[in-house]
């Protein structure tokens, strides 16, 4: 009852919350989208076998690094480089870094594990690397791709409230301030807000996850 | 026309898998490159577009070079078939039979035109098939998808590296009696990689059969079998190698033209007295028309004595038609345990007798080894 209060008391202020949220995700996944496809690409090519070892390997510590501890670390780093080092920017260098593993490992498994076949026949058919990566691979890796997507946003929309730690906004607030004050409507308002946002955002993805899936991979 | 001259692969770890090689095949021939794994056939094939760099020698596609062309144009030159097919799963049938002309930019339309014909080619109705995808189509028709693939761009050379390999004996040997057809109409120069000599001995103009990356022998089909060269040979074709050089020949080519026939309505006596002057127990009998109805042999006429042919005839005979191969029709003769079989044409018409006897003179002939006579196998 509390929480349905509160809810319908501060609903612009929390729309506001949702909306710096969802911001924040949108532009630290599509920057990990653009560098762990290209990422993936790169270390699935021949004879980098041993840079994507090392290349996921580094991925995989990332992920075990805390997000408090990865926040405090950038903070040092980010003013040193003359750039602001509370807000915004650390909260979505981090999101990337957090984004990178499933992607990465994603598109690359799904680009090594197209059926050697296919390549083959393609340069037997006189297509160029190039057209065998944009025409085959790709096309083919797509679901696989989408799928490690879906699992990097659904991780960050988690993390994303920590961010407020380092002055972020976004539904992290009302959990931040809830714990000072011992508000427990504001907690639960700002947590559930987030799991809706989590199951909401991985919904559309797994339709667009159909939609880019090409014809006749689909059963 | 495809010459290879000496040419020879090492690998780097010091591997020799082709040991200087040479030999031409000729405009419209379909080459069989034949031997047992690791005998260099697919690194040969294989070098002929290149996508495995030669080592040494050369390759010559109309005389020029291969290594002079940029790779990706000579590889649009030649259709390239393997036995995995390869069919790109996320393109429907007429997409991925569109792929070269799609890299050599056609138009849409020429590539539709195309894509149709080509399965018209393959018996495919290209209505019900142009827009499937290849997770629809049974392994029969992706195979038949994949020809039509590499036939894409109408190149004048193909390359086919055991591309009836993954199906089953009965799917395979149709395809293999269609793709003959199909290459009757389409004389292409193919290159056919396969380890099976009964499919090399059914497809090839010419068989190259390799051994440990060198050349052991080039002829055509009947003489590796007729005059095998080494005792390499002769084990690889096999001990039944007469058996396999009846199946080149066909009953047309074996068989007594315009035998002695008695007609249906013809009396017995007649018969007998045809039977005498020829020396024979056995005759033809046909109607009108030349159709071939049935045999009468020399004891049913003498014990019916008087009366028709009719009253005394067999008419369940076996026949051969036009066109079936020695070994098919010998499978006949003993199934029914006679000693000659009559040839028909498609029609039932009578066209030729078919006796043991020839069989076994031709028979004879395969076994006079090497520098023996055997009969030419024209295709």
């Amino acid at each position: 009852m509390e929480v349905w209060n509160y809810i319908n008391g501060h609903w612009v202020t929390i729309g506001s919350w949702t909306l710096d949220h969802l911001w924040l995700i949108l532009v630290s996944n599509s920057f990990a989208v653009f560098i762990g496809v290209t990422l993936g690409i790169f270390i699935a090519g021949k004879g980098r076998e041993e840079v994507a070892d090392t290349v996921l390997y580094l991925a995989g510590i990332m992920m075990t690094i805390p997000s408090l501890a990865l926040f405090g670390l950038l903070m040092p780093l980010l003013s040193a480089l003359n750039l602001p080092s509370l807000g915004f920017l650390p909260a979505v260098i981090a999101l990337i870094l957090y984004g990178q593993l499933p992607i990465l490992r994603n598109t690359y498994t799904a680009i090594r594990e197209v059926d050697p076949a296919m390549i083959e026949a393609g340069r037997g058919m006189g297509m160029t690397p190039r057209q065998i990566l944009f025409k085959i691979k790709l096309p083919l890796a797509v679901p696989v791709i989408m799928a490690g997507l879906r699992n990097a946003v659904v991780i960050n929309i988690g993390i994303a409230t920590i961010a407020v730690f380092i002055g972020a906004r976004g539904l992290g607030v009302p959990i931040f301030r809830g714990l000072r004050t011992s508000r427990t409507d504001m907690i639960i308002t700002g947590a559930v807000f987030v799991s809706v946002l989590a199951l909401l955002v991985d919904g559309l993805l797994a339709l667009a996850e159909k939609k880019f899936t090409p014809e006749g991979l689909k059963k | 026309m495809i010459k290879l001259e000496n040419v020879k692969k090492v690998y780097q770890d010091g591997t020799e898998a082709v040991k200087g090689v040479t030999f031409e095949i000729k405009e419209g021939e379909l080459c069989v490159l034949l031997g047992p794994s690791g005998c260099g056939k697919t690194t040969t094939m294989k070098m002929i577009n290149r996508l495995i760099p030669i080592t040494e020698g050369h390759i010559y596609i109309d005389g020029t070079d291969n290594r002079e062309m940029d790779e990706n144009e000579l590889r649009r030159e030649m259709g390239y078939a393997i036995q995995e097919i390869g069919l790109f799963p996320h393109m429907t049938v007429g997409e991925n039979i569109a792929t070269v002309p799609t890299l050599k930019k056609w138009s849409d339309e020429e590539k539709k035109e195309r894509a149709r014909n080509l399965l018209n080619l393959m018996g495919m109705d290209p209505d019900e098939f142009i827009d499937k995808y290849p997770s629809e189509l049974s392994g029969g028709q992706r195979q038949r998808v994949g020809v039509a693939r590499s036939l894409g761009a109408d190149p004048p050379i193909m390359l086919m590296d055991e591309p009836f390999g993954a199906i089953d004996p009965i799917t395979r040997d149709r395809l293999q009696d269609e793709f003959l057809k199909i290459q009757n109409e389409i004389q292409k120069t193919i290159v056919f990689v396969t380890h099976d000599i009964n499919e090399a001995i059914k497809m090839g103009d010419k068989v190259a059969l390799l051994k440990e990356g060198k050349l052991i022998q080039y002829s055509q089909p009947a003489e590796l079998l007729a005059a095998p060269k080494n005792r390499f040979v002769r084990d690889f074709v096999g001990s039944d190698r007469t058996l396999k050089s009846l199946r080149l020949m066909k009953v047309d080519e074996a068989m007594k033209e315009s035998p002695r026939v008695v007609k249906e309505d013809q009396d017995l006596e007649s018969v007998g007295r045809i039977m005498e002057e020829e020396g024979v127990n056995y005759l033809i009998v046909v109607e009108n028309g030349n159709k071939l109805k049935g045999w009468i042999n020399r004891e049913d006429v003498e014990e019916t004595g008087q009366g028709k042919v009719t009253d005394a005839m067999v008419t369940d005979t076996g026949a051969a038609e036009i066109g079936t191969n020695l070994a098919d029709a010998l499978t006949v003769m003993l199934e029914r345990d006679v000693a000659n079989i009559p040839v028909v044409d498609g029609n039932n018409s009578l066209r030729g007798l078919l006796t043991f006897n020839d069989l076994q003179g031709l028979i004879g002939e395969t076994y006079t080894e090497s520098g023996g006579k055997h009969p030419e196998v024209p295709r």
